[in-house]
């Protein structure tokens, strides 16, 4: 059985990770610790298909009802 | 005082030695009082546990009743007894230790493991509960101790504190001895702190006694004391336990004192949790449930909902409210009774001394009722000291004044579901007995007044007031952060007015509208459109602010084209500069949650200006709807012979119908729907074919009930009541259905509704069809079947509001501690951790948006380009 990409799912957003320095700058746009981000889990399904690491920050893109577009940052653990 | 602040708070459990160490007093009679009515020493009422009756001196601390806060004393246990609040922990703690050894019953290795896990979590300040419940999994079925070989069985634990081994009870004494086998070190894996607790504390020895102010015996008016429930309780616990060291010591047999300490074991379990399943509860000798240590803290009335989170407050007031349409809607009317009461401290200084010095002297309503001096006394204002107390009046003392015309207060009605519930009210005192309010601020509140009680407080500090002034009131709350909307406007009679004043060209004599516009703020009658008569849209007109709009009403019918200014119906809304030019004023105009042009004053002049046109709207309506008359009766849904005829025949044709469905089901002809059996099928046409007639018969009863009728105004302007509800009082009042089905419950063995009826009759009168209307009243069997629809309503409503009304509980509680930042980010109060990036991911606030979006693009290109901008548009629709 080949595997399916979860990304390709339509219900599944779209999920980036983050090179340090691109995290480094995002976290200081946004004035926040790694810690005070939302959290996501390095055994999540999405985690383990794009290769997160502990420590890592995803970015999520997804649709919004109320924006057309959300971007959310998520801290792996 | 200075403030402190408690930066972290940790809960641990009990030692014995802790509880011996804290104790004043040992109790060993279960004696409260000697006959001469003063308390026995080691008894529940030790004078060293504190004092409750005046004139007595604390044995500990020498202070007053009031002053002593009370000491803890103890009771050896003369037997270890298990507490029901660590039972279930206990057995788990058990079934998890090995029965020898007393280890865990893992590898060194898999525990360091599951210890560094669980110091992982503890760490990102998240839930370690999970580890500590794999824990308990792995280990449970272990059968051999991995450090000891020794072989371990099934603990089973049974409610409330009874443990098994294999079938062999243990006594809290083997429980407690194994649990003192735990070595510290293994604490960790099950998640409990070695500074905080040992195992073996978990079953007691040595029991805490409360102080006497916790459990205070009052003496009834028969000079007979009585005493607290848990005074009881513990004179129970004291009993047995005395009876067990009589029977130990004087050798009595095995059997007895196992007797003995199972009760001791329900005594204490009943004294710390009396509501326990397994057991039945500790009584009173009147057969009331004792209310013990958990049953003070639990549940709505318990000390956490009832006492800390809410409590009773002084400067508030609870009557019937009932409406008064000529107050504005920012003031509450104030029985005087109530305004008598209720008072506002002025803090007298230099300034406003003579004015404090008038209101001591006043002997009539704003006068003072208390000052309060220098040192902090509270002296009551009499006619007799009246002139005493306003000569030592000086600068830094407080006058309580009597509440007065003009005052702020807060104004609220249960449930308080959003911020709406408590706003701000201006004081009007008013004669009689109950708070009048305004109709048109029923919506916010959701009110009415068939017996509707509301609270009001009065603010205190001139900084809450200040504060109440500018953020809670009335005007700020006409749009609702909801949907973005007005929930301030007019309702019932408000649009029923406006409606009759503004529909059509109607004239009005210069008398007319002198009366209508009366009570408004305005300055100047416009010309007359015709020689010497207003029209009601001219007069109208006058209350409005300078705004454009263009927009079908409420009673717009849904032509299949729209000829918008040239409309039959006069549904078509132009107002032009401020000028009503075409169109009625109905709910969508005016109403609650619709409002229209509510909404539009608001964005383009504000609060203020809004809060005046509602009060001018509502004065001029209500003119208006007595100046037109307007009244509602039973001759209203009479409906003349031929629509009754017509409407017969509709009817009857309609049962023909449902007769020729039955008739083709039995004889097996009925073509099944897709994905339906043939009864399905049959339900459904015969509902379908039911709920048809019943809008045919609705439809010809309203073309006879014509436009000018109340009713049919009433139903068209949205001011009260449907079109439905009409045809069913004039025509025919149709199916009567429990949950989505014809009633069909009845006599299960001959399956039939009622015994009136053919077994397994299917037809519509058998099934809950009410073929009259509620003029011509229900025959018995519609009138049974008619209550059964109708009590289905009432449960649904009875189980909505309490289930709604949990989930806002919880939803409160899950969501009090967020707050949006200033910068757009959504944050818990203390972590600061971000919930959302963005406000609802676009930033915007709803009670600022247009309808859920954050600008209305085509309001403002109106407002920018004027007349331009309508046009263009035109030409591109």
């Amino acid at each position: 059985m080949s595997k399916i990409r979860l990304q390709d799912h339509i219900l599944v957003p779209k999920h980036e990770l983050l090179s340090e320095e691109e995290a480094k700058k995002i976290l200081e746009t946004l004035r926040l610790n790694k810690e005070q981000l939302p959290k996501i889990k390095v055994d999540d399904p999405i985690a383990k298909e794009i290769g997160a690491k502990v420590g890592d920050i995803v970015r999520v893109e997804r649709e919004s009802p109320t924006s057309g577009k959300s971007i959310v940052y998520r801290l792996v653990v | 005082m200075i403030p402190k602040r408690i930066d972290s708070i940790r809960f641990e459990v009990l030692s014995p030695q802790e509880i011996r160490r804290m104790s004043v007093s040992k109790i060993i009679t279960p004696e409260t009082y000697d006959d001469d009515g003063f308390p026995i020493e080691a008894g529940l009422m030790d004078p060293k546990l504190g004092v409750i009756d005046p004139g007595l001196r604390c044995k500990t601390c020498g202070g007053k009743a009031g002053e002593c806060p009370g000491h803890f004393g103890h009771i050896e246990l003369a037997a270890p007894v298990i507490h029901v609040g660590y039972a279930k922990l206990i057995a788990k703690l058990l079934s998890s230790t090995c029965r020898e050894c007393g280890r865990v019953l893992l590898r060194d290795s898999k525990k360091e493991e599951f210890i560094s896990e669980i110091e992982r979590r503890k760490q990102l300040g998240q839930e370690y509960e999970n580890v500590v419940k794999e824990v308990f999994r792995i280990t449970k079925p272990i059968k051999k101790c991995p450090h000891c070989g020794a072989d371990q069985f099934d603990i089973k634990f049974e409610k409330p504190t009874f443990i098994y081994e294999a079938d062999h009870r243990l006594t809290p004494k083997d429980v407690r001895e194994r649990l003192e086998r735990i070595p510290t070190d293994d604490l960790l894996v099950f998640g409990l702190d070695p500074k905080a607790v040992r195992p073996e504390w978990m079953v007691l020895t040595v029991l805490p006694v409360p102080p006497v102010t916790v459990r205070p015996s009052i003496i009834l008016e028969t000079g007979q004391r009585s005493e607290d429930d848990l005074t009881h309780k513990l004179v129970d616990i004291i009993r047995i336990n005395q009876r067990f060291i009589e029977n130990k010591e004087a050798g009595a047999p095995q059997l007895i004192l196992e007797d003995l300490w199972e009760l001791l074991q329900y005594h204490v379990t009943t004294y710390l949790d009396n509501e326990v399943s397994g057991i039945p509860p500790a009584r009173h000798r009147s057969g009331r449930p004792l209310k013990t240590i958990a049953q003070r803290l639990k549940g709505k009335e318990g000390r956490f909902r009832g006492s800390l989170s809410g409590k009773r407050v002084n400067f508030s007031a609870r009557t019937v409210i009932s409406p008064d349409p000529n107050l504005s809607i920012m003031e509450v009317g104030v029985p005087l009774a109530i305004a008598k009461e209720l008072t506002v401290p002025i803090y007298v200084t230099p300034n406003n001394i003579e004015e404090a010095r008038e209101y001591i002297l006043r002997t009539e309503h704003p006068r003072a009722n208390y000052v309060i001096r220098n040192d902090g006394r509270r002296i009551r204002v009499l006619d007799l000291n009246a002139e005493e107390i306003a000569e030592k009046l000086e600068p830094g003392w407080i006058v309580e004044r009597q509440l007065k015309d003009g005052d702020i207060v807060l104004f609220n009605r249960q449930p308080s579901l959003h911020r709406m519930s408590i706003m701000a009210h201006y004081v009007k005192v008013l004669p009689y007995k109950t708070f009048r309010l305004n109709p048109a601020v029923c919506p916010p509140y959701n009110a009415d007044f068939d017996g509707d009680e509301m609270n009001l407080h009065v603010p205190q500090s001139l900084e809450a007031q200040a504060e109440a002034k500018i953020l809670m009131a009335i005007q700020e709350h006409i749009l609702s952060p909801r949907f973005g909307g007005p929930i301030i406007g007019g309702i019932h009679d408000h649009i029923s007015g406006l409606y009759l004043l503004t529909r059509g060209e109607k004239k009005f004599t210069k008398e007319e509208v002198i009366y209508l516009t009366r009570r408004l703020d305005i300055d100047e009658i416009p010309e007359p459109k015709y020689d010497g008569l207003w029209t009601g849209k001219q007069i109208f007109s006058m209350i409005l602010p300078e705004i454009s709009l263009e927009y079908k009403a409420e009673i717009c019918q849904g032509c299949e084209e729209c000829k918008k200014e040239n409309c039959e119906h006069d549904a078509y809304v132009i107002i032009k500069k401020g000028e009503l030019l075409k169109g009625t004023i109905d709910e969508k105009s005016v109403g609650a949650f619709k409002g229209i042009i509510i909404d539009e004053i608001m964005r383009k002049f504000g609060p203020e200006e809004t809060r005046k046109f509602i009060d001018n709207m509502t004065q001029l309506s209500i003119r208006a709807i007595m100046n037109a008359g307007f009244s509602f009766g039973i001759s209203d849904e009479e409906i003349p012979d031929e629509a009754i005829q017509q409407i017969r025949e509709v009817l009857d044709e309609a049962e023909r119908k449902v007769d020729e469905l039955i008739e083709q089901y039995r004889e097996e002809n009925l073509e099944p729907m897709p994905g339906r059996s043939i009864e399905e099928t049959l339900e459904m046409k015969i509902m379908q074919v039911l709920g048809r007639a019943r809008d045919r018969a609705g439809n010809i009863a309203s073309r006879y009930l014509g436009m000018d009728n109340s009713a049919v105004i009433m139903a068209v302007s949205g001011a009260r009541g449907s079109m439905l509800n009409l045809t069913q009082m004039a025509a025919c009042i149709g199916q009567q259905s429990v949950r989505g089905e014809r009633i069909k419950r009845g006599y299960t063995y001959t399956n039939r509704t009622l015994s009136h009826f053919k077994p397994g009759e299917l037809g519509s009168r058998a099934r809950g069809f009410i073929r009259s209307s509620y003029k011509e009243g229900l025959n018995p069997i519609e009138f049974f079947f008619h209550s059964i629809g109708g009590r289905e309503g009432l449960v649904d409503t009875a189980v909505r509001t309490s289930q709604s009304g949990y989930l806002q509980r919880r939803l409160i509680n899950a969501l009090q501690d967020l707050k949006v930042d200033y910068d757009g980010t959504v944050r818990e109060q203390t972590s600061n951790m971000v919930i959302q990036f963005k406000y609802g991911e676009d930033g915007v606030d709803p009670m600022k948006s247009f309808r859920g979006k954050a600008v209305d693009v085509r309001r403002i290109m109106r407002e920018v380009l004027g007349e331009e901008f309508e046009e263009e548009l035109e030409v591109k629709e």
